[in-house]
C-alpha cells in the first residue's frame, strides 16, 4: 500500500484512473451489448425495446407521424400498420422520407437492423397489425413456379408490368421495378399494402400463394433470356428504339459502304 | 469463234437452247444492259424488298408449326414457368417454335425482326422519295402504290403480333375491337361479325392467320411487283451531277453491276437479320403469358408502327357525345379512325396536290435537293414531327418510369406540342433550306471559301475563294427557279366576270406561299464572273513577284492603298521594314 501511497498525488494518477475506469466500462457494455440481440430476438416487445422505438420514432418519424403514431396532414397514422410495415418501410429506405414528393423512392437504409426491429416493436406495441414474415412463410423452395406466375399476371403484372419492370401509375406515382426486390420485401408488401400498392391480405393470398408468387419473382429475377439481349424487357418500346438505332445504323453504313465501292 | 472458252461456249449453247423454246435471249438483251443511278439512298427500298423475302422465307417455316387455334391446352413443353398452365394451342404452339423447335426461336425473332425492318425500311424510303420530290409526274402512281404497301405492311406486322395470343397480343386486339365498336352505328355489328361474337371468341385467331399468310402478303407481293415494274419502265430517278440530265440515266449497267451489287446487298441484310434474331430478343410471349381477357400488363404496347396510333389514342382527351342514343366516341373515333385517316390520305394524294398548288405539269426524272423545294420539305419535316411526337405518346409510361416524369404531364405536354411544335418546325426547316439556297449562290457566285486567309503585301487579309469543282457545279446550278402562278383577274378584258375568281385566287396563294421566299439563281454570265474571280483569288496565293499582273490583281482586291514606292513582293517588303530600323 505504501507504493499506492507514495504515488496518490502523481499527475499521473487522474489519466491512469480514468482509462482504467473506461476499460472497465466499456468492456463491460462491450460483453453485455453483444448478448443483447439474441435476448432481444427472444423477448419482443420487451418494454426495454418499445421504449428505445419510441424514442427512435419521435426522433426520426413523429414530425409527420404524430407524437402518438395517430397521424398528421403530412403522414398517415401507423395505428395498426404492424411490424411488417415499419420492417418493409424503413428497411428499403423508403422511410424516413428525405423529401416530400409524389411517392417515397427506395433509397439506402440509415437505421441499424435493431433499431428498425425497436421502432416495429414500438408500432406493434399501439396495436394488432401484420408481423415480420417467419423464415419458415419465407420459404418459398417449394412453390409451384407457374401457378406463382398466373398469380402475378392476375394480381401484379397490370401495375408491376409483366416482368416485374415495373410500371408508371398517375401524378408521378410508379409501381417500382422489382428486379432487386428480396423475399422478405415482396412478402411485407404484399401484407402491408406500402404507398398506392393494395394490401393482398392473407385471405386473399394465403402464405402459399405469396410464395409461389416470390418464387416466380425470383425467375424473373435470375432466369436467363432464352431469345438473346433483353432490351430491359420493357416490351416493343425499346425494341424500337433498337430498331431505329442500331439496326438501321447497320444497314445504312452497309448501304453506303456499297454505294462507296463503286466509285 | 475459235478463242472461245469451254465455259462460254456453254453457257452460249444454253442460252440457244431456251431462247429457241421461250423467245428469251431478245428480253434479256434488251434488259440486262439496263442502266441504274447509283446512290446510297436509293438502295434503302433495296432493304424494305430483302426484309420482305426474309419475312416470307421465315415465315413459311413458321406455318409448319404455328396451329391457328382457339381450342384449350395446358401446357406441358419444356418451359417450366408456364408448364400446367391453361392456354390456347395458338400460343402453346408459339411457346413449342420457342423452346421445343430446332432453331424455332431464332426464326421466329428473325421473322419479327425483318418484319419491323421491312416496315421502318419503306418508310425510310418513303422519307427519300418524298423529300428528292421523286413521286412527281410521271411517278404519281408508284408513289400511291408505295403508301398502299406501306398501309398493308402495318396490317400485317399487326395481325402477326395478335396471332400468338399471348398477353400482349390479345391486348392489342382488344384494342383494335375497342377501336371498330367506335365506329358511329355499325361499330358493333362490324365487331361482332368479325369476332364472330363476343371478344375474345374462338374463330378471331384463325380467321386473322388466313388474312396475315395469305390475303396480305398475296396483295404485297403483288404489288411489290407492279412498283418494280413501274421502276424498270420509267426508269430511276437519279441526282443531278456532271452529265446528268432530265431525259438521260447515269450509271451501271444491270448485268454485271447491279447484279453483284444487289446480290451482295440482300445478303448483307439477310446476314445483318440473321445476327440480331440470334442474339437480341423480340417479343418474349413467354415472359407475357396466355391472354385472358380479365388480365393487363403495364406498360403494354404495340409494335413501332402502330405506336403513333396509341399514342393518339392515350394524348386525346375524354370526349363522348350521345345523339338519338348513339353513342359517338370521339376520343377513340378521331384519334384512331379521322387522323389515321387524314395522314394517309394527304400521303397518297400529296403528289397530286403539289402539282396542282404548283401548276407543275413536266416530267421529272432529275431529283430535288431538298433545299431547292423548301416548302416540300417543310412539310415532310413538320409530318415527321407531327408522328414523332405521337409516338412518345404511345411510349409515354415507359418514359415516364425511366426519366421519372409524371404520365399527366407528359400527355399535356403533348395536347400542346402536337399543335404548337410542327409549325415551329415547318418554319425553322424553310428558313433552314433558304439559307442554304443562299449559300448556294454565294458560291456560284464567289467561289466556295477555302478557308485559307492571305495577307496581301500591303496588309490587307483576303480569304482566299476557289472555284467550284464541276460536280459541285452541276449540283448547284440544277436549281430551276420556279414562279408561283399569276393573280387572276376578276374581269377579262372585255368585263365579262371570271367565274371561277375565288378558286384560281385560292390556288395563286397557295403557289405563291409553296415557291415564296426563293433565293433567285443566279444567271449564266453572273456564275461564270464569279468562277472567275474566285479563280483569281486562289492564284493569289503563288509568290507575287512569280505574277506578272500583280498590280492588277491587287487592284482588284482593295489595290487602293497601294501607293508608289510600297512592296511589290514579300521579300521586298520584308526589306524596306529592315532599312527601316
Amino acid at each position: 500500500m505504501k507504493f499506492l501511497a507514495a504515488r496518490r498525488r502523481s499527475p499521473f494518477v487522474a489519466s491512469a484512473l480514468l482509462i482504467g475506469a473506461l476499460v472497465v466500462v466499456g468492456g463491460g457494455y462491450a460483453a453485455v451489448a453483444s448478448v443483447q440481440p439474441a435476448e432481444a430476438a427472444m423477448a419482443v416487445g420487451s418494454e426495454t425495446q418499445v421504449e428505445s422505438g419510441r424514442q427512435l420514432y419521435l426522433e426520426g418519424c413523429s414530425s409527420c407521424h404524430g407524437l402518438e403514431a395517430q397521424g398528421t396532414q403530412s403522414g398517415p397514422t401507423l395505428i395498426g400498420v404492424g411490424a411488417a410495415a415499419v420492417n418493409f418501410q424503413v428497411g428499403s429506405g423508403r422511410m424516413p422520407l428525405a423529401a416530400p414528393g409524389a411517392q417515397a423512392p427506395s433509397k439506402e437504409n440509415v437505421y441499424s437492423d435493431e433499431d428498425i426491429a425497436a421502432m416495429a416493436a414500438y408500432i406493434a406495441s399501439l396495436a394488432p397489425g401484420p408481423a415480420i414474415p417467419t423464415a419458415e412463410q419465407l420459404d418459398y423452395a417449394d412453390a409451384d413456379v407457374a401457378y406463382g406466375g398466373e398469380l402475378f399476371r392476375i394480381n401484379c403484372a397490370q401495375c408491376h408490368q409483366a416482368a416485374g419492370q415495373g410500371g408508371a401509375l398517375t401524378q408521378g406515382k410508379y409501381a417500382p421495378n422489382l428486379m432487386q426486390a428480396e423475399p422478405i420485401e415482396i412478402y411485407e408488401a404484399m401484407l402491408t399494402g406500402p404507398q398506392n400498392m393494395p394490401v393482398f391480405s392473407d385471405a386473399q393470398l394465403p402464405t402459399k400463394d405469396k410464395q409461389a408468387i416470390i418464387a416466380y419473382v425470383r425467375e424473373l429475377q435470375d432466369s436467363a433470356s432464352p431469345g438473346g439481349l433483353t432490351l430491359g424487357r420493357f416490351g416493343p418500346v425499346t425494341e424500337g428504339v433498337f430498331l431505329a438505332t442500331a439496326i438501321f445504323a447497320a444497314l445504312i453504313a452497309a448501304a453506303v459502304w456499297i454505294g462507296i465501292k463503286s466509285r | 469463234m475459235t478463242t472461245t472458252s469451254p465455259v462460254e461456249k456453254a453457257g452460249g449453247a444454253t442460252a440457244t437452247y431456251v431462247d429457241q423454246r421461250i423467245g428469251s435471249n431478245k428480253f434479256l438483251s434488251r434488259n440486262l444492259g439496263k442502266v441504274f443511278p447509283e446512290h446510297w439512298s436509293f438502295m434503302l427500298g433495296e432493304i424494305a424488298l430483302y426484309s420482305f423475302i426474309v419475312v416470307l422465307l421465315t415465315g413459311v417455316f413458321l406455318t409448319l408449326w404455328f396451329k391457328p387455334s382457339m381450342v384449350e391446352v395446358i401446357y406441358d413443353g419444356s418451359y417450366v414457368p408456364l408448364q400446367g398452365v391453361k392456354m390456347s394451342e395458338a400460343y402453346a404452339s408459339s411457346l413449342d417454335i420457342s423452346f421445343d423447335i430446332r432453331g424455332g426461336l431464332l426464326l421466329r425473332q428473325m421473322h419479327h425482326w425483318s418484319a419491323l425492318i421491312f416496315i421502318a425500311a419503306m418508310a425510310v424510303h418513303m422519307f427519300r422519295v418524298f423529300f428528292t420530290g421523286a413521286f412527281r409526274k410521271p411517278r404519281e402512281f408508284n408513289w400511291i402504290i408505295g403508301i398502299v404497301l406501306t398501309t398493308l405492311g402495318l396490317l400485317a406486322g399487326f395481325s402477326g403480333y395478335s396471332l400468338p395470343d399471348d398477353l400482349l397480343s390479345g391486348t392489342g386486339l382488344q384494342i383494335a375491337r375497342g377501336i371498330m365498336q367506335a365506329a358511329p352505328i355499325v361499330g358493333t355489328w362490324a365487331a361482332f361479325l368479325l369476332f364472330d361474337g363476343e371478344f375474345p371468341g374462338t374463330e378471331f385467331i384463325s380467321r386473322l392467320y388466313g388474312v396475315h399468310i395469305l390475303l396480305i402478303p398475296g396483295i404485297i407481293l403483288a404489288l411489290v411487283t407492279v412498283h418494280l415494274m413501274l421502276v424498270w419502265t420509267q426508269k430511276h430517278t437519279q441526282f443531278p451531277g456532271p452529265g446528268r440530265t432530265n431525259d438521260n440515266v447515269v450509271g451501271y449497267p444491270l448485268l454485271p453491276i447491279y447484279m453483284a451489287k444487289a446480290g451482295g446487298f440482300f445478303f448483307v441484310v439477310f446476314g445483318i437479320i440473321a445476327l440480331v434474331g440470334g442474339l437480341v430478343t423480340v417479343n418474349p410471349i413467354w415472359i407475357f403469358g396466355p391472354y385472358t381477357p380479365d388480365q393487363v400488363s403495364a406498360g403494354s404496347q404495340p409494335d413501332w408502327y402502330i405506336g403513333f396510333l396509341d399514342g393518339a389514342l392515350r394524348v386525346m382527351p375524354n370526349i363522348e357525345s350521345v345523339i338519338f342514343g348513339w353513342t359517338i366516341s370521339w376520343n377513340i373515333m378521331i384519334p384512331a379512325m379521322i387522323l389515321p385517316g387524314i395522314l394517309f390520305t394527304a400521303a397518297g394524294l400529296y403528289p397530286f396536290i403539289e402539282a396542282w398548288v404548283t401548276g407543275d405539269k413536266r416530267e421529272h426524272n432529275l431529283l430535288d435537293r431538298p433545299r431547292n423545294a423548301p416548302t416540300r420539305t417543310a412539310f415532310g419535316m413538320m409530318a415527321i414531327v407531327f408522328y414523332a411526337l405521337l409516338w412518345v405518346g404511345g411510349a409515354n409510361d415507359i418514359i415516364a418510369v425511366a426519366f421519372d416524369l409524371s404520365i399527366n404531364s407528359i400527355i399535356w405536354f403533348l395536347r400542346v406540342a402536337l399543335f404548337v411544335v410542327p409549325p415551329i418546325v415547318f418554319v425553322v426547316t424553310r428558313r433552314t433550306c433558304l439559307s442554304l439556297q443562299r449559300r448556294d449562290r454565294e458560291k456560284l457566285l464567289h467561289g466556295y471559301e477555302s478557308g485559307r486567309i492571305l495577307r496581301l503585301p500591303h496588309g490587307e487579309f483576303i480569304e482566299v475563294h476557289q472555284p467550284l469543282s464541276v460536280k459541285d457545279m452541276a449540283v448547284i446550278t440544277s436549281k430551276t427557279d420556279h414562279v408561283a402562278l399569276p393573280a387572276p383577274e376578276k374581269a377579262d378584258a372585255d368585263g365579262v366576270r371570271n367565274k371561277h375568281y375565288r378558286w384560281q385566287m385560292m390556288r395563286h396563294r397557295l403557289s405563291s406561299f409553296f415557291y415564296g421566299q426563293n433565293i433567285p439563281q443566279p444567271s449564266m454570265a453572273e456564275i461564270e464572273a464569279g468562277q472567275h474571280h474566285a479563280a483569281h483569288d486562289a492564284e493569289l496565293e503563288a509568290p507575287l513577284h512569280d505574277y506578272e499582273d500583280a498590280d492588277e490583281l491587287r487592284r482588284a482586291h482593295g489595290g487602293v492603298l497601294h501607293h508608289p514606292g510600297m512592296a511589290e513582293t514579300n521579300t521586298e517588303q520584308i526589306e524596306q521594314d529592315r532599312s527601316q530600323h
